[in-house]
């Protein structure tokens, strides 16, 4: 089933290119917006939408589904069980 | 115009390379390690070198600056949470410095929670209280029995970033009461004594 995936991620960040490596190779779709490359306005927008689903905001942060699950860090298992069903 | 030339991706990857190499030396001589695998171990090296030439300071690749050095002051790499970090789960947030174990391939790192406090405003009142109240903040001294370092942390370190010594080697000591004020002698009896 295809699943609505929101990453949020920094370009610089090792676990971030961990998890599009693994999303990109399971052939998962997502939106990737890379936070530390946007312009303020979206930094702020992707800020607020971080926490509204993290207490602890980090990178990377998976949001499937507009919420029924989120995914906090490189988690493959976790991304296995949710994303791919 | 500033004349500043933006540095191109090539020379971004030659400063990476460098700075790899001084950095590995640093922490293995002072009793870190680097994360074995490489290719990470780069890619963040090489984050902290886009950071810097974005905001003037290397921090954290895995973090995202507020690009006010006084509010990151916390993330600029190593940062403020590598210590606790290493010792709980054998790697930093973004994983460039691991525990011995796991560069030994005893142990494996993973993706581990944020320690840091949201805001700056919270941070701040941590700070205070681990200045007004070490102890209840849960800092506590330490001291390398082999060479006499000591540090103020939750725990020992893994090996003294001195002498190499193991934790074990390390014991706890009562931080001291900063000197209080000399207490006024009394003033001199008038009255002579027989």
């Amino acid at each position: 089933m295809a699943h609505k995936v929101e990453f949020y991620g920094l370009s610089t960040c090792g676990w971030c290119q961990k998890t599009k490596k693994w999303l990109d190779e399971q052939g998962v779709p997502y939106d990737l917006l890379y936070v530390d490359r946007c312009t303020e306005d979206e930094r702020e927008a992707a800020k607020a939408r971080m926490k509204q689903f993290a207490e602890r905001p980090a990178f990377p942060l998976i949001i499937v589904d507009d919420g029924a699950k989120v995914i906090q860090g490189y988690r493959p298992e976790e991304f296995e069980e949710v994303l791919k069903k | 115009m500033t004349g500043d030339r933006q540095p191109d991706e090539r020379e971004l990857d030659g400063r990476a390379e460098l700075l790899m190499i001084k950095l590995d030396e640093q922490a293995e001589a002072s009793g870190y390690h680097f994360n074995p695998d490489r290719e990470m171990t780069f890619l963040l090296v090489r984050g902290l070198v886009t950071n810097t030439v974005r905001y003037g300071y290397p921090g954290c690749p895995c973090r995202l600056m507020s690009g006010k050095k006084i509010e990151d002051l916390d993330l600029i790499c190593p940062c403020d949470y590598r210590d606790d970090d290493i010792v709980q789960f054998g790697t930093c947030f973004c994983n460039l410095y691991v525990s011995k174990a796991v560069k030994e391939g005893r142990a494996e790192s993973h993706s581990i929670p944020e320690r840091r406090l949201p805001t700056f405003e919270e941070r701040k009142a941590e700070m205070k209280k681990r200045r007004d109240d070490p102890e209840g903040a849960g800092m506590k001294v330490w001291r390398c029995k082999v060479c006499g370092y000591i540090c103020c942390r939750q725990s020992p370190p893994d090996e003294c970033p001195i002498c190499f010594a193991e934790k074990a080697r390390f014991e706890r000591i009562k931080a001291m009461e900063p000197q209080s004020a000399p207490k006024a002698s009394p003033a001199p009896d008038p009255t002579p004594r027989r």
